[in-house]
This record gives structure tokens, C-alpha cells and sequence, in this order.
């Protein structure tokens, strides 16, 4: 591990031991045993059984499902993201603070009422969903649905994300680089791309993260057809445990997988800010 | 000339972000409130204080507030530990602070089930402690259950908030303090507090948020409709109901949500404008 | 400054008061519970499509148990897919009783040593006070022309019915064609397959559960025709009357939903008596005729034929022991790799 420079490693602020204890028992408690039972439920399976569950083509497609459609949903919020952070920063207009409060309303709004909602805006009957059809689209019931529902709930992580590190953000650079006859899209692209990159890395991130696991939003629109290749991986998990034959280490497994992939994810980011914070404190 | 461009420019993009948000944002709540009203006010009325809802919202405040009360004392101890400490395997103890943020609400609620419930392993644990003490609390498909539930979901929304702000300030403070003697409760609530307080209330503020929206992992832990239904369960449940009014119910239900949501973004607009004013000073 | 930490410390104040306030509005109503002597409290676990039926059953049952013990009555109930109803009981869902959508279900309770074996015998009727039939539910006007279920098969028809692997309504669809096919075929079962694939390979939207699909159907606008538990397209058909029509097909299944006491749970709460008579008293005139006025068809054949406006009394019926009872069944069609999972998007 790198150490700071500094202090080699003695530690003067008090309480190390204390806080110490706390977290790690804590979230062993809340956290880490409950999770550690579905690992147990998944490791009842034999290495063949394992492999053979996660390789039918209706879970390989589920999973296909549920990571497409949330990169699907991260991409499009990674570009309105930025578009609306930049916006909040640099621009003075009216009801921005009104748009500046509503970014985390889908943190708030439960995922069953944004699921219920939008399905009734983009089926059918909904007034959504008739302008669509008219176009010859369909929305509710299909992919576009589910990334629709899996944008819903990624719109905060990304703008949260970049807001911050675009408000710290000289002005002055880009002053100097448009002063200097460079193109606007250059400046963007030379000086303002770099500084964002490791935020909206870690939105984008955060976004994909939540998209994959999504369950509540999700149900309602995808339809759940495997024919139509709409079941995400959340609800293979309901499958598995509602079926007549309940199959808690079939619905493990799966989760265990899911798990391994949102911690990965997270772990990436976690680096990421941890460089990027060293890289600005230097 | 340059001026111009750059003038059409922000428009095009303020546009971009009013339509996005409106489309995204602000048309699912009007339909809400649409759907809710859809039959009057009476009705609106009468699905409000329904015994169910009622006993729903009581469920939902004391999930919120106790996830908050435990969130916030563990989310500011967590913080502290990972910032002002240096030790191996830090990057994999904040990683699983955040673990809850990303994980499927399915995958909790089972975690739950498959420790505690009547065939979980710690479930023996748990009835020894009651006959111990007397007492008879059930960690499924209770109110406890939804407790905690609500914890785990929320588990890293306060160290989150607050851990970039810890990073950005630094140790030197606290550590020239402890070098003049100071009790480490006592740095904490000189130095380090002043510091996080903005971002502590903020982090409470988004706890609360999603306390009270959650949905997947209490749906897995909470069975019974008028006991342990929190309101997104209620809504769940009213629109499952399948008929014509309980479907207006549920959307009212949702949008006594929607409320409640927006009520609390107000709230953190107003602690931002403060925080930011003092930034100014 | 001084006045933001004023505005912090009340922030924190206000928030303090609020758990208190909870704590002890909380702490008094657990109180009170635990004082109220005088009244029993059971849970009811059932499937979804129920949720009218027993909301004016409960009325019914606590008015009788009043007269006749002085006692109040207090009926939870729970609602959801039929499966994960009976899992949620398995781990843990204190119920007292259980009225599920198909024998299986109870059974993977039994197997779990929480019922008794042979409580399909300890109420009349193989413990179904009630049954029900499938049917289809299309739009006025039937312009795809579904008399039957051969008609689901054709090019363009859109169904609608919810997932086998996690309803039990969706599991009594599936038998009632595949019994269809069975005898348009003769029983060659390369045919019966074929049958059934080209129907689910109509199916555009497969919801979890049977309520879930009504929804769709009928909330949501999807699809030409809904499979549907005959209460369930009765129950659209009384919402709607102008949008709706049932057609019944020239075949369909006898569906039993089953009730059953929990035993360990009733034993636990001292509730076994209070459990068996709300079960019993299913079985009543006044109960069966709240039965049929919930368009389930009442196990009492007097009763039922009240309700012959109601019902169309006349289909052809295969019952589940066509199967060779519910294990088997499950174990022929619905599990791992099994009859649906061969024929469902190959």
C-alpha cells in the first residue's frame, strides 16, 4: 500500500481503536453477515451445478439484459449529466434553482411509483406512449422501457457526481486557452474533459451499478418476457424464489454474481477517488 | 460575434437540461398528482386516511427516523475512520461501507431472510436472546425487519457525504490538537464537526429520502398489509388491487410520497443556500 | 455564524423531539395491544386475486365470532403471488392460516414440517371451499375472433398471461391447454408441445403474477386476450361492462384453491380453534353465497346454482388429478429444465 510521505504511519489523532471497533462490527452486523448467508446458500451449490445455472441461455440472456440496458441508461445520463452539471455551474437563468433541487427526486420517489408511473405514461393508453406509437415505437414492455426506467434513477449520481469538481474548476484556464485562439470545443476537450473525467467516471459507474441491480422500477415496464429478452437479473432472482419449487441456491448464486460485479464496480471507483483526491491535495 | 455564439450556446444547452429534466423528471410527477386527483378530493380525502395508509405512514416514520438516528452516529464514525487513519485494506473497507449503494434491493431482502428467517442460521441466536430477555422480536416480517431493512439500504448515504469533505480538509488540525493533549471526543466536536456539519446535514437529508422510498428490500421482509406495510408497499398494494379506485388510491397514496420527497428537497435546497453562504463569508 | 449553528442545533433539536414523539406514540400502542385481552388477532396468507373475497369474508367471520364468543377479531391479511406467499410462511411469516392458489403450495409448506400431512382431508372438498376455472378475457368486439384456445395460436393474436415459473394462477392456464391439446391430438405429446410453444410464442407480455397481468390487460392496454382465473375476468367484466367479454373455451381446468391451518404457527399462538372455524365457516350458506358474489364458484353445488347467470356451468372441466395431482404435475411441466422450459423460447 502506498503511504503518505508523512508521519510513517504514527498515528496521533486519538480514538483509532474505538472508531475501528465500531465500523468494522457494524457493518459486519448490518452489512456483511446477512450477505455472507447468501454466499453460503450459493456455495451449497457444486462447482458444475454453479456453471451450469449461470450458463443457460436464459440467465446469460437476463444478464446480457440487465447490463446492456443499464450501460445503455449510464451513457445517456452520463451526456445529459454533464450537459445539466455544466449548465447549473456556469449559467445564471431563471428557475435554476428549482431544476438545481428536483436532481435527487428520484432518489426520493420510490422505485415502485416510478415503475407504476412510467408504465402507465409510455403503454398504450398512456399519452407518452401514444405519441410513440405513432412514430412506431414501443416503449413499455420492451429494452427501451427498462433503460428508460434505469435513466429515471441514474440522473442524480452523475450530476452529483461532476457538480462539485466543475464548481472548483478555474475559469480562468479556459479564459486563457480561448485567449490563446483555441476553439471552443478544443477547451472542452483539452482543459474541462480532463478535470471531469475521474467524476464522471465514478457516476457513470454508480449509474451502471444501480441500473444492474434494478428491481422495482424495472418490473413494471420490462414486460419480464424472455422471449422478448426484457427479464433482468433482479427478477431471475424472484423467479427462483417465487417458483413452486423454491430455489434459494439457484436465487444465490445469481445474487452472488451480482454482488461480486457492484463490488468490483465499486471498488474501481473507490481507487478512482482516492487518486483523484491524492492527484488534487499534491 | 463570439459573444453571440456563446450566448446560443447556453441557450441550447438550458434548453437541453429543461426538456431532459421536464420529460424525465417532471412529467412522471404530474402523473401522479393527475392520476391521484382524477376522482376529486373526497376520494383523494378518503385514500389518505385510510386505516392501512395511516398505519403505513407510521411504519415509514419510525423505519426513517431510527435508520436515520443509527445512520448518522455510524455514518460520522465510519467517515472518521477512513480519513483520518491510515491502515491496509482502507480502499476495501470504504468499498464496503458503499456496498448497500449499488446493491440489488432483492439481494438484501433475501440476505435478510436467509439469516434471520425460521430457517436462517442465526435464527436459534436470535430466540436464545429472547428467551433471555423475555422478549418475543422477530427480525422477519416485522417492524424490526423493516427497520432494518431501511438501515442497510441506507447504510452509506451519510459517510459518503461526508467522507470527501474529511479527504479534502486533512488531518494536520486534528493532529495538532491531539499533540496538545485534546480528547479525541473533544477534536471531533471543535474541529472536525464545523467542517462536515453542511455535508452531515445533507447526507441526512438524502437518508431520509430514500428511508422512506424504499421499495425491493422491505417488500421481501414485510408481509402484512396494516402492520408492517411501509407506503410504497401500501401503494404496491393498492394498485395490485386491480380495480379502478384502488388504483386512484394508489397514486394517491404515491403522490402523499411525492410530498413528502419534495418537502425534503426543499429542505436541502435550504441547507445548500446556507452552506454555500457561509462558504462566501 | 453563531446564528447557522443555531440553525443546526435546532435542526437537531426538532428531529430529536420527533423520535421521541415516535418512540412513545409507538411504546403506548405496543401497550395497549398487550392489555387488549379480549381480542384475537389471526393472519390469513393468500394469493393475489383474493383480496376482495376475503376483505368482505372478514366482515362476515368477526360479526359471527362476536355473537358468538363476545370476543373482537382481528383478520391480517397478506396478499401476493401464491409462490412466494407460501415461502414467505416458510420463513417466517407468522400465519395462522393459509389460502393459496394451488395444493403445491401448501404441500411445500408441509414439507417444511409446518402443517400436518392429510390436511387436504380436513376440510370438505379436498379443502377448497371455493374453485375457480380459466377463461378468456378479450375486448369488446372480439375482432381476433378467439372462440377457443386453437384461436391463440394464430399469427397476431397477443396474449397475455402471467409466468409459470412464478404464479400459481399461470400454472392452471398452462394445464388447461395443454388438456386442450391432449385431446385435439389424441395425446401425441410432440403435437401437445408444439401446441403450447405456439401459444406462449404469442405471449407479449409475461407478468409475475396473476394480478399483474389483469393490469396489464386491462389498466395498461396490452394484448387481444387475457388468461385469466374466471373471477378475475368476472371481477374486470363488473369494472368495465362496456369494454370487456369473457369467452369461455370448449375446455378448461377445475382450479382448487386450498385452504389449510399452519400448524406450528397456530399452536405457537394458541389460535388453532379460532383457525379451524374461520376455515370452517367457509363452508356456510352465508359464507358460499359471499363466494359467489366474488365470482368464485361455491363448493355448496345449491349455492352454485344460484349463481348459474353467473357461471357458465356448462364447460368441460379436467381436474388436477388428470395430472396425477399437483407434485407430479409441477414436477412434469414447471421445474428446472421440464415440459414449459422446453417449449418457452426455443
Amino acid at each position: 500500500m502506498k503511504k503518505a510521505g508523512k508521519g510513517k504511519g504514527k498515528v496521533v489523532i486519538p480514538g483509532f481503536g474505538m472508531t475501528m471497533g465500531i465500523t468494522v462490527s457494524m457493518l459486519s452486523l448490518l452489512i456483511l453477515i446477512p450477505l455472507a448467508s447468501v454466499m453460503a446458500y450459493s456455495f451449497k451449490m457444486s462447482l458444475p451445478e454453479f456453471a451450469e445455472l449461470v450458463t443457460r441461455p436464459n440467465i446469460v440472456q437476463a444478464f446480457i439484459t440487465s447490463i446492456l440496458c443499464a450501460f445503455i441508461a449510464a451513457v445517456i445520463n452520463s451526456v445529459f449529466g454533464v450537459i445539466i452539471a455544466w449548465v447549473l455551474v456556469r449559467y445564471e437563468f431563471f428557475g435554476k434553482r428549482l431544476i438545481d433541487g428536483m436532481i435527487e427526486l428520484p432518489f426520493a420517489l420510490p422505485t415502485a411509483v416510478a415503475g407504476i408511473t412510467l408504465t402507465k405514461m409510455y403503454s398504450d393508453n398512456g399519452f407518452l406512449g401514444k405519441a410513440f406509437e405513432r412514430i412506431g415505437i414501443e416503449v413499455a414492455y420492451t429494452k427501451i422501457g427498462i433503460v428508460i426506467a434505469m435513466v429515471f434513477i441514474g440522473i442524480p449520481f452523475v450530476v452529483r457526481a461532476i457538480q462539485p469538481v466543475l464548481e472548483k474548476l478555474p475559469r480562468s484556464c479556459e479564459e486563457a486557452g480561448l485567449m490563446l485562439g483555441a476553439s471552443r470545443s478544443v477547451v472542452f476537450r483539452k482543459i474541462i474533459f480532463p478535470e471531469i473525467m475521474p467524476p464522471l467516471l465514478t457516476g457513470f459507474g454508480l449509474a451502471l451499478a444501480r441500473g444492474i441491480g434494478e428491481y422495482g422500477s424495472v418490473i413494471y415496464i420490462s414486460g419480464n418476457s424472455e422471449k422478448n429478452k426484457t427479464q433482468v437479473v433482479s427478477y431471475i432472482i424472484m423467479q427462483k424464489l417465487n417458483s413452486g419449487n423454491v430455489d434459494y441456491e439457484g436465487a444465490a448464486a445469481i445474487a452472488l454474481i451480482l454482488l461480486i460485479i457492484s463490488f468490483v464496480m465499486l471498488f474501481v471507483i473507490n481507487v478512482i477517488q482516492h487518486v483523484a483526491s491524492k492527484r488534487t491535495s499534491a | 460575434m463570439k459573444n453571440n455564439s456563446e450566448k446560443i450556446v447556453k441557450w441550447i444547452l438550458i434548453g437541453i437540461t429543461v426538456i431532459f429534466l421536464f420529460i424525465m423528471l417532471v412529467l412522471p410527477m404530474f402523473e401522479v398528482i393527475y392520476r391521484a386527483l382524477k376522482d376529486g378530493l373526497a376520494a383523494y380525502k378518503t385514500a389518505l386516511t385510510a386505516k392501512n395508509t395511516l398505519s403505513a405512514l407510521k411504519v415509514t416514520l419510525i423505519a426513517t427516523i431510527i435508520a436515520l438516528i443509527v445512520n448518522t452516529l455510524l455514518g460520522i464514525i465510519m467517515a472518521w475512520q477512513v480519513t483520518k487513519f491510515d491502515f491496509k485494506g482502507k480502499n476495501v473497507l470504504a468499498t464496503l461501507i458503499d456496498i448497500p449503494f449499488s446493491i440489488s434491493p432483492v439481494i438484501a431482502g433475501l440476505a435478510f431472510i436467509m439469516t434471520f428467517g425460521r430457517s436462517g442460521w442465526a435464527k436459534p441466536i436470535v430466540d436464545a436472546i429472547n428467551n433471555a430477555l423475555g422478549t418475543d422480536i422477530e427480525l422477519v416480517f416485522s417492524v424490526p425487519a423493516v427497520v432494518l431493512a431501511t438501515i442497510f439500504v441506507t447504510f452509506p448515504f451519510i459517510s459518503r457525504e461526508i467522507i470527501p469533505i474529511l479527504n479534502a480538509q486533512g488531518r494536520d488540525e486534528e493532529e495538532a490538537a491531539a499533540l496538545m493533549g485534546a480528547s479525541g471526543f473533544t477534536i471531533f466536536r471543535r474541529i472536525t464537526f464545523p467542517h462536515i456539519k453542511w455535508g452531515l446535514v445533507y447526507g441526512m437529508i438524502l437518508c431520509t429520502a430514500r428511508a422512506f422510498g424504499e421499495f425491493g428490500a422491505v417488500y421481501a421482509v414485510s408481509k402484512a398489509r396494516g402492520k408492517t406495510f411501509t407506503l410504497p408497499l401500501e401503494v404496491d398494494a393498492l394498485y395490485m388491487s386491480g380495480t379502478a379506485d384502488s388504483i386512484t388510491q394508489a397514486f394517491a397514496v404515491s403522490s402523499l410520497l411525492v410530498g413528502m420527497a419534495v418537502i425534503v428537497l426543499i429542505l436541502k435546497n435550504i441547507v445548500e443556500y446556507r452552506a454555500k453562504g457561509k462558504k462566501s463569508v | 455564524m453563531k446564528k447557522r449553528n443555531y440553525f443546526v442545533s435546532k435542526t437537531v433539536a426538532v428531529a430529536l423531539a420527533a423520535v421521541l414523539s415516535v418512540g412513545v406514540i409507538t411504546g403506548c400502542g405496543g401497550k395497549e395491544n398487550a392489555e387488549d385481552s379480549n381480542k384475537v388477532t389471526i393472519t390469513n396468507v393468500s394469493y393475489d386475486p383474493t383480496r376482495e373475497l376475503y376483505e368482505a369474508y372478514n366482515e362476515l367471520f368477526a360479526k359471527h365470532y362476536k355473537e358468538e364468543t363476545g370476543k373482537d377479531i382481528e383478520i391480517v391479511q397478506s396478499h401476493g403471488g401464491s409462490g412466494s406467499q407460501a415461502r414467505s410462511v416458510i420463513e417466517g411469516n407468522d400465519a395462522d392460516v393459509v389460502t393459496l392458489a394451488l395444493a403445491h403450495d401448501i404441500t411445500s409448506i408441509e414439507d417444511a414440517g409446518m402443517i400436518d400431512a392429510g390436511w387436504i382431508d380436513e376440510f370438505e372438498g379436498n379443502s377448497s371451499p371455493y374453485t375457480s376455472t380459466i377463461v378468456f378475457l378479450v375486448r369488446k368486439g372480439n375482432e381476433k375472433g378467439i372462440n377457443d384456445w386453437d384461436d391463440l395460436i394464430k399469427e397476431g393474436v397477443e396474449i397475455i398471461t402471467p409466468d409459470p415459473k412464478s404464479s400459481g394462477g399461470a400454472c392452471w392456464n398452462f394445464l388447461a391447454a395443454w388438456d386442450y391439446a391432449k385431446n385435439k391430438y389424441n395425446g401425441d405429446e410432440e403435437q401437445m408441445k408444439d401446441f403450447v410453444a405456439k401459444l406462449y410464442n404469442n405471449v407479449i407480455v409475461m407478468d409475475s403474477g396473476a394480478r399483474g397481468a389483469t393490469t396489464t390487460f386491462v389498466e395498461n392496454g396490452q394484448g387481444d386476450v387475457l388468461i385469466a382465473w374466471e373471477n378475475e375476468a368476472l371481477l374486470a367484466l363488473e369494472q368495465y361492462p362496456d369494454e370487456y367479454e369473457i369467452v369461455t373455451p370448449s375446455i378448461s381446468i377445475l382450479a382448487e384453491p386450498s385452504v389449510a391451518i399452519v400448524d406450528e404457527n397456530a399452536e405457537k399462538n394458541n389460535t388453532v380453534d379460532v383457525a379451524k372455524e374461520y376455515l370452517e365457516y367457509l363452508y356456510t350458506d352465508d359464507a358460499q353465497r359471499i363466494i359467489g358474489e366474488n365470482y368464485y364458484r361455491p363448493s355448496n353445488e345449491t349455492i352454485l346454482n344460484e349463481f348459474a347467470d353467473t357461471f357458465d356451468l356448462s364447460v368441460n372441466l379436467c381436474t388436477i388429478d388428470d395430472f396425477g395431482g399437483w407434485d407430479k404435475a409441477y414436477e412434469d411441466f414447471f421445474a428446472d429444465g421440464a415440459i414449459f422450459d422446453e417449449i418457452y423460447a426455443k
